[in-house]
């Protein structure tokens, strides 16, 4: 399939909340991440995180794009990154925390982006052309940020007393979410039937606490525990995501006409 | 404007050869490798272009700088951007490395290899930072000639 008018009602009904999931993960990670700017721990620092939030607005931006072609009701990326209430968005509630300290940050990135590895992986072959082809693009930058992000964990995890004792904090706040990433979407049959999605979510979600039990084990940190009610891993959000949203539709707001 | 009346796909290659690219300006759109198609009828020029990354900020600036390099011809102009082929920092021409370089940027190098120090060719340089200015450089600092320098990413 090259082209979204190709697709069957049922197949693109569950290609856009596929690409709204993996939009939205990408925005809310990238807009919470760019809050380091200017007080990040170090200098360096604050040039790559703001460096990484840059690039997940882009692939944000290059999702959301996708996505307006697959529904195509006239909205476009910006109105589908603008326009909706903070209930219509669709990440997963490991995004969903404050900011916090930097370990919560290092913490959520390294479960978000070793997650979303796996999920890359499982759509490399996809048989929607131009999602593959994005997705061939995003995992070549991605792989930037796992490097970083591991870096950095396994440098809070080895620091002393402080440092692990933040990311062991870290953890137990963001570990029963952490999940959230992998649960499967209401409509992932259809993705599974027309090829989109390699292997279903449980598998991936299998494949990624498998990789990440024998990541833990090497820096003896306690295992993560299951996901915390599935069921809404998607569509409650909390009030320091509303703060977030009220801050990311300020301009837009403001002025719907602004350009850049 | 001097209008130009031979138009193949040969004369717009040329012709993009002088549009630098904003975020390295010493090497150009066709020396960085982004030039993806060419294509020109009777109606219209048609040019695909790969961006180096993702979210690349400057592409909203590429695409009017091709549009007014392209304007010498007189004919409808169309800029497309493309995920089907991913752009590889492999695309980077000889010349445009050599470019940039005399820039002091480094060639690409894959991550874990160490680029040699573009002033003075020195192999003893350190990684001072995956994330640089833009999103398709990094920071490094040569303990040869004690100068910082940028290298690109491998990509």
């Amino acid at each position: 399939m090259t082209a979204a008018a190709d697709l069957l009602p049922a197949t693109r009904n569950a290609l856009s909340l596929l690409l709204l999931s993996m939009a939205d993960d990408e925005f809310v990670i990238g807009f919470s991440d760019s809050e380091w700017t200017g007080i990040a721990p170090l200098l360096e620092e604050d040039v790559a995180m703001s460096s990484i939030a840059q690039d997940e607005i882009g692939h944000a931006r290059a999702l959301y794009e996708l996505l307006a072609d697959v529904v195509a009701d006239g909205r476009d990326a910006d109105a589908w990154a603008y326009d909706r209430p903070p209930d219509g968005y669709y990440h997963a509630r490991l995004l969903d925390h404050p900011r916090g300290d930097w370990a919560d940050t290092i913490v959520r990135r390294y479960l978000y982006d070793t997650a979303d590895a796996v999920r890359l992986d499982a759509l490399a072959g996809s048989s929607f052309a131009p999602l593959r082809d994005l997705v061939g693009k995003l995992r070549r930058e991605e792989r930037y940020h796992l490097m970083h992000v591991e870096a950095w964990f396994e440098r809070l995890a080895r620091g002393g007393a402080e440092p692990r004792r933040r990311l062991l904090d870290a953890l137990q706040r963001l570990g029963p979410d952490a999940g959230t990433v992998l649960t499967p979407l209401p409509t992932e049959l259809a993705l599974d039937m027309a090829g989109i999605l390699a292997a279903p979510f449980p598998e991936l979600e299998a494949r990624w606490r498998a990789s990440l039990a024998a990541a833990f084990g090497h820096l003896d940190l306690p295992p993560l525990p299951p996901t915390r009610d599935p069921g809404t891993a998607r569509t409650t959000h909390s009030d320091a995501f509303r703060r977030l949203h009220e801050e990311f539709t300020l301009v837009r707001r403001i002025d719907p006409e602004a350009t850049w | 404007m001097v209008i130009e009346t031979r138009v193949d796909e040969r004369t717009v290659r040329a012709a993009l050869a002088d549009v630098p690219d904003p975020e390295l300006p010493v090497a150009s759109v066709v020396d960085i490798g982004i030039v993806h198609r060419v294509e020109v009828t009777n109606e219209a020029i048609r040019v695909e272009l790969l961006p180096t990354f993702v979210g690349c900020p400057a592409l909203d600036v590429i695409r009017s700088a091709v549009h007014d390099r392209l304007a010498v011809f007189d004919r409808p102009v169309e800029v497309a951007f493309t995920f089907a082929v991913p752009w590889s920092s492999d695309r980077i021409s000889p010349a445009g490395l050599d470019r940039l370089r005399s820039a002091g940027i480094a060639p690409p190098v894959g991550p874990g290899g160490s680029p040699a120090c573009p002033w003075c060719g020195s192999a003893d340089v350190a990684l001072d930072n995956l994330f640089g200015a833009t999103q398709c450089r990094s920071l490094h600092f040569c303990r040869s000639c004690r100068q910082p320098f940028e290298g690109l990413k491998a990509i």
